[in-house]
Formats: structure tokens, sequence, C-alpha cells
């Protein structure tokens, strides 16, 4: 157990340096003359050539990502090119912003998915089945500005319900549902589809098993072969899934954070992107990127924590 | 639904069953009309081949069809009391304390995510009103009844960590706990070694004896039903055609499946100098199929047109003892003459003259994998030579080795010590190719199921035959299928639309395209019906003797080794440790192991006989015992000699090597007398 | 009466199956298909998209590219059925015309995707080793980053148009493809007729095409359809973000983004083409469904 706790630690790590390459990279590859967007428009050249040497724009690649690299890991993020603050405060702000709403949708939407995937399992090529695969499978799989738009015209521009515009939420629960379902919404209607197809799925290869079969023909009472014999095997895999999902979340949230005017890390991206805030986007990529692969591995460490396959070798 | 008619002490009664399974459009029958009961204390075998409904007799009786299975008509009662009009209260009740039920694969039948000890005591709990803590205490005296040397050890593991042969003592565990009337097994050690084979039989007989349980044993193997039940009932298509006593179904078999049945499988002893196996012509009809008349009739050598516009009644025979459903019972007298002299004609008469000619020769081989477990050693020094003209027989169980033996010969894998010397080896991959082949085990997937097998066929003689024309290859392709009995029409068809007799011949004529001159051959026959093995063994015979090959032979059959083999070599745990003619590693002197294998498989094939019963577990290859290897399990160890010290090779004469400590003389003495029972 | 846990025993294999030819199951499946009221819906309207795709000009009564000054903003009237734009453009020819942008990107870029992700799949599982753990790691790398993220990337520095957004789309689907074909690659490897090919004397790519590639094309056409799907939502994902199309073309996507300001007072201009784009996804995703539904049983 413990080899393979060191090994998926260790496969982590690299695929962390890869990614702080490609980043690196990526970033260097945008075009734009840095210091002219410093500047701007009515700098003259010298002046441009003069903040360029000031930044180390000019030495070498290897020795800028070192830098790079090891000012991260010591949380000194340099200082935002167009809003000029601290990379720092601005990304974990906003950062944690988006962790509201990703954690919102979450909770709300994830029982739901896994017990209606579940009861879809159950009553398998019957009505209702059909009717939750349907709906999870082919009316959710739409893009979350469909959704979005949609939801922002019926329900806040028609009904008045909620606030076209979202902030952050105070602690209340009035606030945080006002400012938050709207932008959740889209999310959690993805987050169905995906999660009780999966949740239905894992649920039927388990019902036919033939431990079940067992468990059945022994004479059990059926709460016992569902929860302790059914369920338990089958959801294992389902929440790892849904753990992967989350860690992916965070990243995806740029397109409701633009529509809703939510000050999270996805809208940080998409600015810093176009207008080539190269430590900004560094950071804040590099920092999905990071939550992403960390959650994949807690997810791996905790399917192998429970599976006692993988527990006892 | 009939009322039946239920003698008092009668545990189970089917009668009239008819179940078909609906498929889109059509209702496929798959039980037809099937009647048998089974009194308290009986063990009743119901014996047939894969397709002939056995399983679903067994699902129908607890009551576990799918969901698009139809029982058209008849009754099932246990206890009296029918199962199939049984309210979902009323079976949850009834099953584990009236009926139980223990699986083929137990592993797969055990949850994963909970310990054995656990999902046995659930039994006790659920039904029998036991707190978990007595529960558990219970479930460790069954434990100790099933013949778990640790039984505290074992309540705590999880079904993973155990062996084939130990999940299944914890299901049969689980399935008496609640002490039910009938006890059903579904081919319950297909898929286990012959050694574990015989203890997990041995253990249902005795249990059944001690607690009196009816049992219905399902096999394909009518060996091994002998061995455990009075009654047997044969299955063919979905029809029961034969039940009586099993002695006498066996000696005198009733019917022509069964008789034709008992003459396809090698006896023990029978070797192919001295006999044959007759198979059954034709093949086992597809699932489902209309059958007016007798479900036999279009393979029977004694149909008349009778028999195929009615089916046959199972009527008694004039003694009243046993029963048949065949209309031409009086004339089975000619048809079983005629099958015993086909039998004790010899298949092969030549014996290869003059010295030896090895063709392949292997020498100290070493092959490691790495696994889970770190680095395992699956083969340590094995020297090992197949002479031209002769089939070598491999014997071994699961952890053997023999499967990578076979591999590495045939250049799958690459050794990592030792060398492999034959005329094929140092060349380019084509000249190997040319020179061996290989047949494997599984025909569903030797074969790519994309490809017709014109393509398949025309392929390998591309690929190893002489240079040749388009056309030339084509009539090429028409030859190699018609020696290996192949039909023209089944040229053009996918491996999915062919049996599984016929896939493999495609797969032997496949590797015979080139004309090889060394054949490896892993279970080659393992994989299919018992009809059908006696086909493909004699096609496998007569295509080795007509072309003078040498094949290596694998197979964790002893009576099917024997009965091809000029010479034998047994592998125990990565090593080769006895090698020699097979009229002489048969007999005594052998090694301990060989004849703790011979007296597992003769216990199986034949009535009764006291068995030597193998203690432990097949030790891991990771951590291979010192010494001997075999020394843990050995029943005649000596001691700390067998331990410390790896054993001496010892020749026994004519090309007859064993490894062992036992000097040869005391061996013969003692493995000639009769065996007293275990260590 | 739930009797679905006990009567769960799994279903008996037919073999008459194995005797239909493959014309003859094939009509079946369609014939299953078009039985069930979800697929044909989804058909419907999927052909109808697709035909619009192809005929929009000859169908739509304006221009949808005609502006008039005076028209703008318009609410649905008889003479616009939808209603007009802020620039007084017939919001019913931009919806009927917006189609094909979407309808040219998503199959051509999948294409792209399912070749690539092939190619990668069948060389990292058939040879394994080294080869697969680097391309392993670099996927999970990749894969790290969400795929908006590298779309916001690339096409910012790319430019955008109907070219780079396939071209990426493409690329970045080749690692999740790869995935799932290299995952039934392995299935494959370790059956005995792949032995049988290398006990022929038979060479990497000839076995990697001719012998394991036929018995995964069922596995890359679910996957394919599952991406067109995929592609669908990325590409008029891109277009809302402006990373995609470019103005004055109709796209759905580039239109509800544009459109976004006019939403209190004027939501015709951004409802219409949000229910289009819900129509087309949705249908496409019946038919997926349905499929593997019915070739799953």
């Amino acid at each position: 157990m413990t080899i393979y706790i060191v090994k998926r630690v260790l496969l982590a790590l690299i695929t962390l340096v890869l990614v702080s390459l490609i980043i690196f990279v990526a970033a260097e590859v945008l075009p734009g003359n840095i210091g002219r967007t410093i500047l701007g428009h009515f700098a003259t050249n010298a002046q441009v050539q003069a903040i360029n040497v000031k930044l180390g724009l000019n030495r070498p690649v290897l020795e800028r990502y070192w830098d790079w690299i090891t000012s991260f890991i010591r949380g000194r993020w340099g200082s935002s090119y167009s809003l000029q603050v601290p990379v720092f405060g601005l990304v974990m702000r906003r950062f944690l912003n988006s962790i509201i709403l990703g954690a919102f949708a979450l909770v709300l939407i994830v029982p739901v998915s896994v017990g209606l995937g579940v009861v879809a399992a159950l009553r398998r090529n019957h009505f209702t089945d059909r009717a939750i695969t349907l709906v999870g499978m082919s009316m959710l799989a739409l893009p979350e500005f469909v959704t979005g738009v949609l939801a922002l015209i019926v329900l806040s521009i028609q009904f008045h319900w909620f606030p076209v515009s979202s902030v952050v939420p105070s602690a209340n629960p009035v606030s945080i549902v006002r400012n938050l379902f709207l932008p959740a919404l889209p999310e959690m209607v993805l987050i169905f589809g995906y999660v009780s197809r999966m949740a239905r799925a894992g649920t039927v290869e388990v019902l036919e098993s033939n431990y079940v079969r067992t468990a059945v023909l022994k004479g059990l009472p059926r709460s016992r072969v569902l929860f302790r014999h059914a369920l338990r095997n089958s959801l294992l895999p389902t929440i790892t899934v849904i753990a992967v999902q989350a860690g992916y979340l965070v990243g995806s949230l740029v397109v409701v954070e633009t529509i809703f005017n939510y000050p999270g890390i996805g809208n940080l991206i998409y600015t810093a992107a176009l207008s080539h805030d190269q430590p900004v986007l560094q950071a804040a990529v590099f920092l999905v990127a990071l939550v992403y692969t960390v959650t994949n591995l807690t997810a791996d460490l905790a399917y192998a924590a429970l599976n006692p396959r993988v527990r006892l070798g | 639904m009939t009322i039946p008619e239920v003698t008092p002490n009668e545990v189970l009664t089917i009668e009239s069953l008819s179940v078909g399974y609906r498929s889109k459009m059509h209702l496929l029958p798959v039980l037809r009309d099937v009647s048998f009961s089974i009194r308290q204390g009986e063990a009743y075998g119901l014996v047939g081949e894969s397709g002939c409904g056995k399983s679903t007799v067994a699902m129908a009786i607890m009551s576990y069809l799918a969901s698009n299975a139809v029982i058209e008509s008849g009754s099932i009662s246990v206890l009296g009391q029918d199962v199939v009009t049984a309210t979902p209260h009323q079976l949850r009740e009834w099953r584990g304390t009236r009926m139980a039920m223990v699986y083929q694969d137990p592993g797969s039948s055990l949850n994963p995510a909970m310990r054995v000890g656990r999902q046995v005591a659930e039994v006790y709990h659920y039904h029998g009103q036991a707190s978990w803590s007595e529960a558990m205490d219970r479930t460790r005296e069954m434990f100790e009844k099933v013949r778990f040397s640790d039984p505290g050890r074992i309540l705590e593991r999880y079904p993973h960590e155990l062996s084939g042969g130990q999940q299944q003592r914890v299901m049969i565990a689980m399935a008496l706990a609640a002490n039910p009337a009938l006890l059903v097994l579904d081919e319950p050690t297909t898929g286990l070694d012959a050694t574990v084979e015989a203890d997990i039989l041995d253990l249902v007989a005795q249990l059944r004896s001690d607690l009196g349980t009816a049992t219905l044993f399902i096999s394909h193997n009518l060996g091994i039903v002998a061995r455990l039940c009075e009654r047997v009932g044969v299955l063919y298509a979905g029809r029961l055609v034969e039940e009586g006593p099993t002695t006498e179904v066996l000696r005198r078999p009733d019917h022509p499946y069964t008789i034709g049945l008992l003459n396809s499988v090698p006896k023990w002893g029978s070797t192919k100098r001295a006999s044959r196996l007759v198979p059954i012509p034709g093949d086992l009809p597809p699932l489902g199929q209309p059958m007016p008349g007798c479900a036999f009739a279009s393979r029977c050598e004694i149909v008349r047109p009778e028999c195929e516009t009615s089916p046959p009644p199972l009527a008694p025979n004039r003694a009243g003892t046993a029963k048949s459903a065949c209309l031409q019972r009086d004339n089975l007298e000619e048809l079983r003459s005629r099958l015993t002299s086909a039998v004790s004609t010899p298949v092969v008469i030549n014996r290869r003259s003059g010295p030896p000619e090895p063709v392949i020769v292997v020498d100290h081989l070493v092959k490691r994998f790495r696994g889970d477990q770190g680095e395992m050693t699956v083969l340590s020094d094995v020297s090992l030579t197949v002479n031209a003209g002769e089939i070598l027989g491999l014997v071994g169980e699961s952890g053997s080795g023999k499967t990578t033996l076979a591999r590495t010969i045939a250049g799958l894998y690459r050794p990592d010590g030792g060398t492999i010397e034959s005329r094929g080896e140092g060349q380019s991959a084509d000249a190997k190719a040319h020179y061996l082949q290989m047949v494997f085990q599984n025909p569903d997937t030797a074969l790519n199921p994309s490809q017709s097998v014109s393509r398949i066929l025309g392929r390998a003689v591309k690929r190893l035959g002489p240079k040749l024309s388009t056309h030339e290859r084509a009539q090429r392709v028409v030859e190699l299928a018609k020696s290996v009995k192949l039909q023209g029409y089944h040229l053009q068809l996918r491996p999915r639309a062919l049996s599984g007799g016929l896939k493999q011949r495609v797969a032997i004529g496949r590797a015979f395209a080139g004309d090889p001159a060394v054949v490896v051959l892993d279970e080659p026959a393992s994989a299919l019906d018992v009809s059908v093995q006696a086909t493909i063994l004699n096609l496998l015979v007569s295509l080795q003797d007509d072309r003078d090959l040498a094949y290596l032979f694998i197979s964790h059959d002893l009576a099917v080794v024997n009965y091809l083999s000029d010479r034998i070599a047994v592998m125990y745990l990565g090593e080769i440790i006895e090698v020699g003619p097979a009229e002489s590693v048969i007999a005594p002197p052998h090694h301990p192991y060989t004849e703790v294998l011979l007296s597992a498989n003769s216990a199986v094939n034949s009535e009764g006989g006291e068995r030597i019963r193998l203690t432990g577990q097949m030790p891991s290859l990771a951590q291979p015992p010192t010494g001997c290897r075999f020394h843990t399990r050995c029943p005649r160890v000596l001691g700390d000699q067998c331990r410390d010290v790896v054993p001496p090779v010892q020749v026994a004469g004519d090309g007859h090597m064993l490894r062992c400590h036992i000097p040869l003389e005391e061996l013969r003495i003692q493995q000639s007398r009769p065996v007293p029972p275990t260590v | 009466m739930a009797q679905t846990l006990d009567t769960t025993a799994p279903q008996p294999s037919n073999d008459l199956t194995a005797l239909q030819t493959r014309g003859g199951r094939f009509r079946e499946v369609m014939a299953e298909l078009f039985h069930s009221p979800a697929f044909v819906v989804g058909f419907v309207v999927f052909v109808f998209w697709v035909v619009d795709a192809i005929f929009w000009q000859s169908i739509a009564p304006q221009s949808p590219q005609a502006i008039h000054p005076f028209l703008t903003l318009k609410p649905p009237s008889t003479s616009h059925w939808f209603g007009t734009d802020w620039l007084g453009r017939d919001v019913f020819a931009r919806v009927l015309g917006g189609s094909t942008s979407i309808l040219e990107i998503a199959p051509l870029a999948t294409l792209l995707g399912i070749l690539g992700g092939t190619a990668v799949g069948l060389v990292t599982g058939f040879y394994g080793g080294a080869v697969d753990t680097l391309t392993m790691r670099l996927v999970d790398a990749f894969l790290a980053f969400p795929l908006i993220i590298i779309a916001v990337l690339v096409l910012s520095l790319l430019g955008s148009s109907e070219i780079t957004v396939i071209v990426l789309i493409g690329v970045i689907f080749t690692p999740v493809v790869s995935r799932t074909v290299r995952s039934v690659v392995l299935v494959e490897r370790d059956k005995e007729y792949v032995a049988a090919a290398r006990l022929r004397g038979e060479n990497g790519p000839y076995i990697m095409v001719f012998e394991i590639l036929p018995n995964i094309t069922s596995a890359i056409i679910v996957e394919a359809t599952v991406r067109v799907g995929y592609a669908i939502f990325t590409a008029a994902t891109l277009s809302f973000l402006s990373l995609g199309i470019q103005p004055p073309s109709p796209d759905w996507g580039l239109t509800i983004a544009e459109g976004r300001t006019y939403l209190s007072f004027a939501p015709w201009v951004v409802i219409f083409p949000a229910l289009a784009l819900a129509t087309l996804v949705v249908s496409i995703n019946l038919i997926v469904e349905s499929v593997q539904r019915v070739v799953n049983s």
C-alpha cells in the first residue's frame, strides 16, 4: 500500500512539473510586448525597453522559469501588469470566490444526482428510469451559457427572483441563495447529467453482479442487500469520479462567471489572457491545475484506502 | 400451473417444467417438460453439456430467473410449497433456510468489500435471530466444519485474499449455515485444480451425510457426479433423456446420448495405443431451436422416423429402476457393441523406431515476472527435451508455470536465463514461425473476430507457406480447411458464427498452415464441451501421426494427457519434478506429487477408492519454499532434509527421472501399497 | 410490485444472433431505433438543422445581414417572426443561418480528434513501456487544465477563425480519445489472436492496424458520437467568449454574447438563438443515448 501511495504522489509531482513547464512556455509565447502593455501607447520605445530590462524579461528562458517556479512556491507571485496589485492576494481572493460558488453547486446537486441515479438503476428499464435517464442525459447536456442566459432571462429579468449580477454573498443564507443560485444553476444542470449517469451505470453493474445474487439468494432483507452489498460497492467509484469533477469545476466556471459578473478565478483567467497579463495568468492557471491534480491524487488515495483489494496489496 | 403430486418426504419436486427466454421477437425454449424429484437426504446429480439448461434449473428452483425468462408450464415445489408463485416475503424466508446454493465462480460470488466471516455471519444473524457476536461464533464453528485449519484468521479475510478452494469452502459454509433442506450446487468445482476439486467433493460428501441435506449437484462431468450422487439425470438440449441410480446409468447407459458421452471421454488408464475416443457426430443444437421430436434425433445413430415426430416419454426400464427417453431402446444393444469395438480400436499403432531425436532442448530455463507482490520467478531452472515425432504431455496445476513455459518456448516471452535450442531458434522470426507454431486454449479469443475463416487461414498460408500465386493460395486454404474437417461454407463465416469446436479447428488449421515441425498446444480442448473434445483430440492425434510432428501438449487433465502422450512431464511451482515415458510416470515409483495428482484424478473418474489428501495451499511464487518445493504439502515428507536440501535427480530407468529425497525402491514399495487416508 | 432486486439475474447468451448476417443485424438495430420516440424526435430535429445548415439561404425570407437602421430591437411581429436585433437585422434569418458554422466545426473537429486519439491510443496501448508512461504523463498534464482555459490561451495568441477553432478542439480531444482507445487496445492486446499474429512473424504496425484496429472500431464510433456533442458544446462556448467565429457571422454563440447587453429589454435577441442551440444539442444527445441503449442491450 505504501508503495502505491508513493508511486501516486510521484506521478502527481511529475505531472505538476510538466504542467508548470507548459504554462510557462505558453505564457512566453503570448504575443504582445509586456513593457508596452504596462506603459501603454504613448510611452517611448526607450521607456518600454527600460521597463523590460527592469522586469528581467531579457534574461534566458530557463533562468526565468527557475525564478518563477521558486518564487511561486514561496508565495511571491509578483504583481499584475494591468492592475498593478500583488498577484497573490488577487488570485487567492478570486479563487476563494470560485470555491464558494462551486461548493454551493456541488452541495446542492450531488446528493440529488446520486440518489436519482441509484433510483434509476433500481427501476431500470421501467418508466422512472427512462424519465430520469432522458432528462439527465439529453436535456441537461446544455452549454452553460445557454442555461445561464435562459435562466437569467426567465428567473431574473422576467420574475425578478434573483439579481442580474452576482456578488460574493455574505454569510447569511438568503444572501447566499440569492447571489449564488443563478450562476450555480448551469453547472448543477451539467453535473446532474454526468453524475446521475455514472451512479446509474455503477449501480446497475453491481446489481447484476454475482455477489448481489448471492446476497439475495441467501435470503437477506432488501435493505441489507441494497445498502451493504450493492451500494457499498457501486458508490465508491462514483464518489471518486465526483471528486475529480469537483477539482475540474473550479477552472471551468469561466462562462458563468462572465455572464453573471461574478468575481471568480475563471473570469480572472479570461481577462488576464486577453490583456496579456502574464504574472496573473501564470499564477492563476497554475493554481487551477494544481487544485485539479491534488484533487485527483486525493481521490485516488481515498479509493485505495476504501478498496480492500488495493489497501492490502 | 398444476398442483403437483408431492410425496411426503420429497424435498424437491419438479413437474413438467418448461422455461423459455424471450429475445426480441422470439421465445426460445430452454427447458422442455423436465420432471424429477429429490427425497430427503438424497443426492441427485444433473449432468449435461453447455446449453442444456442445467443452470436454468438451478435458477428456477431459487426463483431467480432473468427478467426475460418465462415459465411456460410446470411447477417447482420445495418442501411441498410452490416456489414459482411464492411472494417475495416467502422467498426471502425460504432462501437460505429451505434451499441454498453454491455457485460456479466463488470469487465473484463474494462481496469484495466485506470480510468473509461477516458474510457468513449474516445468515445466522438474519435467519437465526442471533446477535452479531453469536453469529460470528457460530460462523467460526462452521468454518471448522468446512475444514479450515485456522478458522479465526479466515474470518477476518477478504475474498481476494483467499484461494479458489478456500473461497468455495466459505460459500459452502454460507449455504449450510441455516441448515437448508435442499442444497443446490452449480458446477462448484469447475475451474478449480484437480487436487482442490477432490478436496471440495470430499467435503460436500461428508457434510451432506452429517447434516442429511438433500443435494442437487449440477455438473458437466459424469465422473464427479458419480462420486457424490446416488441418482443421476442426464439433460440434453433442455430435455431429461435418462435418469436412474448412478452406478446403473454409468455401467449400462440406456440412451444413445449417454452411451455416446461415455465413449467420447478417455477412460482412466486408456491410451491411444489401446483405444480411441469416439465422438458423438454433429454439434450441440443452438439455444432455443424448435424440436418437435426427440432432442437427440439430429445426431443419433439409431434414429428412426418416429423419433422425429414426437418427444419420447421418460419411460422406466423393465426392472423399473431407471428411466430413459428413447423409442429405440431395444436396438441399443447393437449400438453399444458397435461403439465398444470402435473404442477398442487403437488410434496409433506405430511407434517411432531408433534413438530419440531432440527437436527442442530447454536447458536451465529461467523466467521472471514483476507482479504486485514484487518479482516472481515463474520458471526456475527448467530443463526439458522434446523429441521428433512424439507427444510430450506437460501436466501441472495453476501456478506451476506450464503456460509460461509453453509461451517462452514458442517465443512469446524472452527467457531471463538458460537456453532454448531448436532448429528454429536463433533464426529470424519468420524462420521460427515456419518451424514452431502454437494452439491456444480459448477458441473465442484465439481467432480475430473481425476476420472470416478464409482470411484467417489465407493470411497464415501467405505468411507461413511457400510462395504461391493468389489462385494457388486459395486452393491451399481449401485443402487446409478440409484437413481439419471444415466444410466449404465455413470459409466465409466469421468466428462469431461458429461453435467452439469449429473455432478450435480453424485455430488448428491456422497453426498447421505452414507445416511446422513442432506444435505447442496449451490446453486445446479444455474449453470445449465433452462431446466436442473427442473430435478435437482425435484430429490432433491423427495430424501428429500423419505428419510425424512433435507436440508439447499441456493440460491439467491427467486422463487426457495419459491417453495422448508418449512421454509425460510433471511441473510444480516452476520446476519440472518428474519426466519420463507415460507408462513409467503413471506407475510407481513416481514423485509424491504425481501420486497425489493420480489419486485425485482417479478418485474423480471412477467409483470411490481412498484418496491422498493434500494439505495447505499452493505456495506463492514470490516466496517459494526452500529445499524441495513440495515439502510443505508432501504427504511423504521426510523431515528437515526435505526442507533444507534441494532433492537430487533420481533416474528410474529409460529416460524416467524424478526429484525426490526418498530412494526409488522405497517409493516403489510405498506407492504400490493401497493408500491409507491422510497425513 | 418492485421486484427489481429479486429478478435481476443476467441474461443468457443467445446463439441465434451469432448466426445473423451483418446486414440483418444493422437493419434490426435501425428498426428498433425508429420505434423509440426519443430517438425519432432527436433524429427529426437533427435532420432539420442539418438541412437548414445546407439550404438556409433558400429558406430564410430575409437576409441575416441586411441592416435596417430604423427597425432596431423590434419585438416579434408578423414581418419579423423573431423580431430584430440591435442593427435591425432579422433575428429569424440569423437563427436559421447560425447552424452552419457549428455544424461545420463540430464534425471536422471530432474527426481530427478521433484520428489523432486513435493513433496515439493504438501506439501507446500496444507498445506500452516507456513510450506509454511518458505519453500518459503528458496526457494527464494536458488534462489538468480545464479545456476552456487552454482554448482561451491558444486562441488569444493564434487569433480566431473557423480553422483554428477546428484544429484547437481537435487537438484538445486527442488526449481524451487516446485514453479511451488505449484502454480498449489493452484489452485486445492480451488476447491470443494477437499472440498468434506475433507467432506468424507479423510486425507491430501490421498487428495494430490489421488485427487490433478492426476490433475496436465500435468503441471508437461510440466515442466519436459522444465527442460530437462535446464539440458542439465547446465550439458554441468559444464563440460565446468571442474566441471563435468573428462577427458578423450569425453563429448562435456569438449572437448570444453580442446580444447580452440588450437582455433586459430585448430578450428575443438572445432567447431564440439560445433555444435553437439547445434543441440541436438535445437532439444529438437523444440520438446518442438511444443508440447506446439499443446497441448495448
